[in-house]
């Protein structure tokens, strides 16, 4: 019975969706909120990826909050897996079950993930990517090695300092700018940050820094939460029994 | 039919599978997957409510025309977010799924719940009303607890936070 009517809810929530997508006019925008945004960006916030411009001059303060989920998602697997691997990690001694290709493999790409990660970091405001990309691929170049090698732990000591240190200086960043009666979070120039041409690499006052602090805090977490979940002893193939 | 709609079509797809895959599963990891799939559905719906097909990518090239029309950056930047919120959700999802496989040792929504109502009731000292008939009764009788598990119970104290293997 649960099922039916379940299954009447969705399909009668697809066919409103369906009914609505058959007034939409196509080809044409829309929705029209982003024109303006398109049209001021380049000379308010001087990034040429106006993703980027909206994700961290317009919306920074979501941007803030989202990183507070993320924290908070982070906590939470911590909290319900943490003392199992805590307890578990002293005895830590399985037999590497990664081959020969694997193995190298994992040491090949490790520090290629790292140059790709910080290059999508560090040009998040002038192509496509930004610390969210480019920090997901941190989080794999440091959680990669640790699911191929059994004596291979993540550090989760420093793991946390970088955390920290990422969400500390991206708040820092953003009442720095109150500093200079900016709105809390938001990007500005000056003699070091320059605004610079539009698609060069130092343009757009400080939001690169923005951008690399939260990258790394988005790689540290996502790296620290995967980890947690891999370090599970039932995950591991070992028992305590 | 334009392209616009083939996808808007997908999008809605996704999410009638998401849901429905919520509502017909009864094991907890499939319920996870399913939804994944709703939010995915859900993502691309959003995005798609800044695309049109003449549009370009909102990034600002050397040597791209002014006055090209570009593609809402809104909707971008919002789901930009939201895959990300959604990764950190299902990793949660997932911990309290293993930590639920290592207490109770079954994934099934029904036997969780009988079993986690049956721990609530005997940590409170309430007892849950229950007749030969109800459900709890039938399924407790049946097969749940493996042998050594029921040996456990029959000692009482398990505490809550101790790995079943522990």
């Amino acid at each position: 019975m649960r099922n039916v009517s379940g299954l009447l809810f969705s399909g009668g929530l697809a066919f409103l969706l369906l009914v609505m997508v058959a007034q939409l006019p196509f080809g044409q925008p829309l929705m029209l909120v982003g024109q303006q945004i398109l049209q001021v960006s380049p000379n308010e916030v001087g990034t040429a990826n106006v993703v980027a411009a909206v994700l961290l001059a317009y919306r920074g303060i979501d941007t803030l909050g989202e990183l507070a989920i993320l924290f908070t998602a982070a906590s939470g697997v911590g909290l319900i897996l943490g003392h199992l691997y805590s307890a578990n990690s002293g005895s830590n001694k399985k037999v590497d079950k990664s081959g020969f290709i694997t193995l190298k493999g994992t040491e090949l790409m490790v520090p290629l993930l790292l140059v790709v990660g910080f290059y999508i970091i560090f040009y998040g405001h002038v192509t496509p990517g930004g610390g969210f990309q480019g920090g997901v691929i941190l989080a794999i170049a440091f959680f990669l090695p640790t699911l191929v090698r059994s004596d291979a732990h993540l550090d989760h000591q420093l793991i946390n300092v970088i955390e920290g240190l990422a969400g500390a200086v991206f708040i820092l960043i953003g009442l720095w700018a109150m500093l200079y009666h900016h709105a809390f979070l938001q990007p500005f120039f000056n003699s070091v940050f320059v605004k610079g041409h539009l698609g060069d690499l130092f343009s757009a006052g400080t939001l690169p820094l923005l951008y690399l602090a939260l990258g790394l805090k988005v790689g540290a977490e996502l790296a620290g939460l995967l980890s947690m979940i891999a370090d599970f002893p039932e995950l591991t193939g070992e028992q305590n029994k | 039919m334009t392209i616009e709609v083939v996808l808007l079509i997908g999008a809605i797809g996704l999410i009638l599978l998401g849901l429905a895959g919520l509502f017909i599963h009864n094991n907890v990891f499939r319920m996870v997957l399913a939804l994944v799939l709703l939010e995915s559905g859900v993502n691309l719906l959003v995005i798609l409510s800044g695309f049109y097909r003449s549009g370009v990518a909102p990034i600002f090239l050397t040597g791209s025309e002014a006055g090209q029309a570009m593609t809402d950056p809104i909707p971008q930047a919002l789901v930009l977010t939201a895959i990300v919120i959604g990764v950190g959700v299902q990793a949660l999802a997932l911990a309290l799924i293993l930590r639920i496989k290592a207490y109770y040792n079954t994934l099934d929504m029904a036997e969780i719940r009988q079993q986690m109502e049956y721990d609530l009731a005997a940590d409170t000292g309430v007892t849950s009303p229950a007749s030969a008939q109800s459900p709890d009764t039938l399924v407790r009788s049946k097969t749940i607890y493996s042998d050594e598990n029921k040996h456990e119970h029959m000692q009482g104290d398990k505490k809550i936070g101790e790995p079943a293997n522990g």
